[in-house]
């Protein structure tokens, strides 16, 4: 079904599976883009985390790279003034609500939000926005890992392996608004809820919010 | 398909609704406008009274609900139809003149001129509604029916060639109404104006088999009541309309997502729905065609954000009410992944205007991009509040000045709000700006649901920026970054900049962010939030200069910016009713018996400045929020 096409991004010519999504075809071809919520086998991306912007001729705003379908003949840009000003407000505005202290954090040197950094050449660390002040607690019930909140980027990676992966269904977006989390049912410990310490979930967590007590130095 | 079999059944439906009709047409009648803004300001009361008397003087008289009379300004209404005399609308009814006009006209024969609004048909004794300059500017498609028919009887809707569209439609392809509907380019009335007729034919291009109609009547803004109005007064348009379109795609069921909070609305359609079954215009083998289409209705409890096309789908599935990211189009992957048509309530309410008249009728009204009426609760500093129809086209100044006639007490216009919470603020200057989707949105506001806010000079632009987005972030679902915590960012700016706290640098921030919210965010919630905020930023920098500038509230409105002052020279001494109001004893009698307020205790209620008599008008609004001088002297 996949027919292979050839499309332009950033100036380079690259063939590519039609259908696709954008993302994924920038990033096997070490194009990077920024993403935090894109899963590859998620048929309707939640495209919640705003970050993955590109432009592409004859679109007259950008759009998403991972819910965007390669196209015979698509000519992308990762990079313009515009795209690099909304990628830098969307990180920014996740700085903002984030208990940002790497030295102190498992992730550090493994986490998405350093990469996205790195990459875009964008601070860790931004004085535009106030710091949204939260009082959440850490859940360290489970035996080997933990779960701090004031770190979540609110992604969906760790909800997909939960109940895709896993097929347990322990976790969970809750709430609305700014005070969206990602929470068990009523809010209890995870080691009180039906989560079965798989840990998959901490595997997918591209950030420092659910991590291996051990890799906390 | 028989041939003329739809047409020749509907004929005899509709000689059956004009003789049950018609006897109660030669009686005089009293029509009672209870949709759920009559309601609320005491019209079922004024329906008892009515009957009560009517019963006690044994008079022949029959009284009726009916929908929304759209003067809703002069609430509780009726008209009375009295044969012999035009129809004639009373309006502000109490118990008082409900005797009155029972005793003088419906028992007597003096029609009470002097308590009546207007008469409804022409004649020779009293002016029609068309006779005022509203109603030379309105012009009544969808809202023709509204308050004239009984709600509750589809004789009355089929008496008025209710249900002939759908008659017609039926002795011919199923295509014949989508060419109508395309042909009239009718544009979708839920906000966006993106054509009905071009999502209906991509519906029918995925070629699949199972398809539904939705009616959307989530009507979540605040203070828009004109689908809720519509769906009380006249439910049986948009059933039709619904099954109009159903015919044209070939849908099998439809539902009607109407808020719970809906009661009346919900109770009126449902009632519809079974009367236009009883009479075989809904359900299996419609007007004995081989087509079938049912209708039910789905209540949403949701938050805003549900009314969102794909938010609304979402809660319909008894997921989260959230918005998913488009493509796919709901055209293709709907309702239980199937292709679905989603349109407004108003939108449904045309089709049959437009299949019976047909589509050069249509676009012979409004402008050629935008043809058709624009339907709009009318609120805020005007005189005449209510639900309006206008051509569109119809400039805002007309609306404002003409259809509205005007402020309140002489104040000074300032802006209309437009569009709902993520419509936008326009001045003065953009009062001739033609009221089309299209316009609106060059001009940085959108046509959104249809509200209209009237604002003077007593409005400050920077709360009304925040009002509005306080409303959005609160709805904001949370999903993307963008519009969960970029707006909450610019809500927390505006209520620095109310307070006078900020510099240049906080405008520059609020404008890049609110631009990045409306580039960024995944929904048309996140994308249309910021248009309060940058209009009023466009069109009113200077009272955002003031406040941040010189601490000062031109409008007087910003708590932290003004302060209260009884000016020495205009107090009477001898009156004491501000002292008596003041809430926490702020007000206090001084040596030489002026009034003084201790601005220590003083909470900013405003009830000493509406307290103090109009021939002193001794209080005012100090901003900034400094003393005179002498003042000062004095206070130390
Ligand atoms: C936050 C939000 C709320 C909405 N609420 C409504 C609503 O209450 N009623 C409505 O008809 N459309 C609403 N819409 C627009 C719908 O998404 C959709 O465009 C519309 O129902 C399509 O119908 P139309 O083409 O007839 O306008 C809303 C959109 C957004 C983004
Ligand atoms: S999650 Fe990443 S950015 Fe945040 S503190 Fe940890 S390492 Fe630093
Ligand atoms: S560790 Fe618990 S929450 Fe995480 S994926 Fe496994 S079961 Fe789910
Ligand atoms: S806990 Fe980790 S994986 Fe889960 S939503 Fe938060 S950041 Fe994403
Ligand atoms: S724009 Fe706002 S309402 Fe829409 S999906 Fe994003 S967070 Fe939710
Ligand atoms: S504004 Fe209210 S609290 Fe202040 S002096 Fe007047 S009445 Fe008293
Ligand atoms: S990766 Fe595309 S929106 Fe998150
Ligand atoms: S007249 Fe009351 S709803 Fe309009």
């Amino acid at each position: 079904m996949s027919e292979l096409v050839k499309i332009t991004i950033d100036d380079r010519e690259i063939e590519a599976r039609a259908g696709e999504k954008l993302l994924w075809t920038a990033l096997e071809n070490d194009i990077y883009i920024p993403h935090l919520c894109a899963i590859k086998d998620e048929k309707r991306p939640n495209a919640s985390c705003r970050l993955c912007f590109v432009e592409i001729e004859g679109v007259d705003h950008p759009v998403t790279a991972c819910t965007r379908k390669v196209e015979e003949g698509m000519v992308v840009k990762t990079r313009s003034p515009h795209l690099d000003r909304l990628v830098k407000t969307g990180f920014e505005l996740l700085l903002s609500d984030h208990d940002l202290k790497c030295a102190k954090c498992a992730a550090n040197k493994s986490c998405a939000l350093q990469t996205i950094a790195k990459e875009r050449g964008l601070k860790l660390r931004q004085k535009r926005f106030k710091l949204i002040e939260r009082d959440y607690k850490i859940d360290d019930s489970p035996a080997e890992f933990a779960y701090n909140r004031s770190r979540c980027v609110l992604c969906g990676q760790c909800v997909w392996a939960d109940r895709e992966e896993a097929k347990v269904g322990a976790i969970g977006f809750t709430q609305r608004g700014v005070n969206r989390a990602v929470t068990t049912f009523e809010d209890i410990p995870l080691a009180d809820s039906i989560c079965t310490e798989c840990h998959l979930c901490v595997d997918a967590c591209p950030v420092g919010a659910l991590y291996y007590k051990s890799d906390l130095k | 398909m028989s041939a003329s079999g739809s047409e020749a059944i509907y004929q005899k439906l509709y000689e059956e609704a004009k003789k049950n009709i018609d006897g109660k047409e030669g009686k005089t009648q009293v029509l009672v406008g209870t949709a759920t803004c009559g309601v609320s300001a005491g019209a079922l009361k004024i329906k008892e009274d009515f009957e009560r008397e009517i019963k006690e003087k044994d008079l022949d008289v029959d009284v009726v609900e009916v929908g929304c009379i759209g003067h809703c300004y002069a609430e509780p209404l009726a008209v009375i139809a009295k044969p012999g005399h035009p129809a004639v609308c009373y309006g502000y009814l109490d118990d008082g003149l409900v005797h009155r006009l029972v005793e003088d006209f419906l028992a007597g024969d003096d029609p009470s001129y002097e308590y009546a609004l207007a008469a409804l048909d022409r004649n020779d004794v009293f002016p029609t509604f068309e006779d005022f300059p509203r109603g030379i500017y309105e012009q009544k498609l969808i809202l023709e029916n509204c308050g004239y028919i009984d709600t509750r009887d589809i004789f009355s809707y089929i008496a008025r060639d209710g249900y002939k569209a759908l008659s017609k439609a039926l002795e011919e392809e199923p295509s014949a109404v989508l060419e109508e509907v395309k042909a009239a380019n009718l544009r979708g009335r839920g906000g966006a104006g993106f054509p009905a007729g071009i999502k209906w034919e991509a519906c029918i291009k995925s070629g699949q088999d199972e398809k539904y109609v939705i009616c959307n009547a989530d009507e979540g803004d605040p203070g828009a009541f004109m689908d809720r109005s519509i769906l009380e007064s006249d439910p049986h348009l948009v059933i039709e309309g619904m099954v109009l379109c159903a015919y044209a795609i070939g849908a099998q069921k439809g539902y009607l997502y109407i808020r719970a909070e809906y009661p009346r609305a919900v109770g009126h359609v449902q009632e519809a729905i079974n009367q236009a079954r009883e009479k075989g215009l809904l359900g299996e083998s419609i007007m004995d065609t081989d087509f079938s289409f049912d209708l039910e209705i789905f209540q949403g409890s949701g938050a805003f954000v549900c009314g969102e096309a794909t938010a609304l789908v979402n809660s319909m599935e008894g997921n989260m009410g959230m918005p998913e990211s488009r493509p796919p189009r709901l055209a293709s992957q709907g309702f239980r992944g199937k292709p679905t048509v989603l349109n407004n309530v108003k939108t449904f309410a045309y089709v049959p205007y437009i299949i019976n008249r047909g589509a050069d009728w249509f676009k012979e009204i409004g402008t050629e991009d935008n043809p058709g009426t624009a339907v709009f609760s009318l609120v805020g500093k005007v005189n005449n509040t209510g639900l309006v129809e206008v051509p569109m086209g119809t400039t805002l100044r007309e609306l404002v000045f003409d259809v509205g006639d005007g402020l309140r007490d002489n104040k000074e216009f300032k802006a209309v709000q437009i569009g709902g919470p993520s419509g936008g603020c326009l001045p003065e200057s953009a009062l001739d700006v033609p009221i089309d989707f299209d316009s609106l949105h060059e001009a940085g506001a959108i046509m959104g649901s249809g509200g209209l806010v009237v604002l003077d000079e007593n409005d400050c632009m920077v709360s009304v920026s925040r009002y509005f987005l306080e409303f959005t972030q609160h709805e904001s679902c949370g999903k993307c970054t963008f519009c969960r915590l970029g707006t909450k960012h610019m809500l927390d700016i505006l209520n620095d900049i109310t307070r006078g706290e900020g510099d240049a640098e906080t405008l520059e921030l609020l404008k890049d962010l609110a631009e990045d919210v409306r580039d960024g965010s995944l929904c048309n919630l996140g994308k249309t939030a910021p248009n309060p905020v940058l209009t009023t930023l466009e069109y009113f920098m200077d009272e955002y200069k003031a406040h941040i500038e010189e601490g000062r509230c031109p409008a007087g409105v910003c708590r932290e910016l003004i302060l209260y002052y009884i000016e020495p020279p205009k107090c009477s001494k001898l009156c004491n009713v501000c002292v008596g109001s003041c809430p926490t004893e702020a007000i206090f009698t001084r040596d030489d018996g002026l009034k003084e307020i201790d601005q220590e205790k003083c909470v900013k209620c405003d009830n000493c400045l509406k307290a103090c008599p109009p021939e002193y008008n001794a209080i005012v609004k100090l901003s900034p929020p400094v003393l005179p001088p002498e003042k000062e002297k004095t206070a130390k």
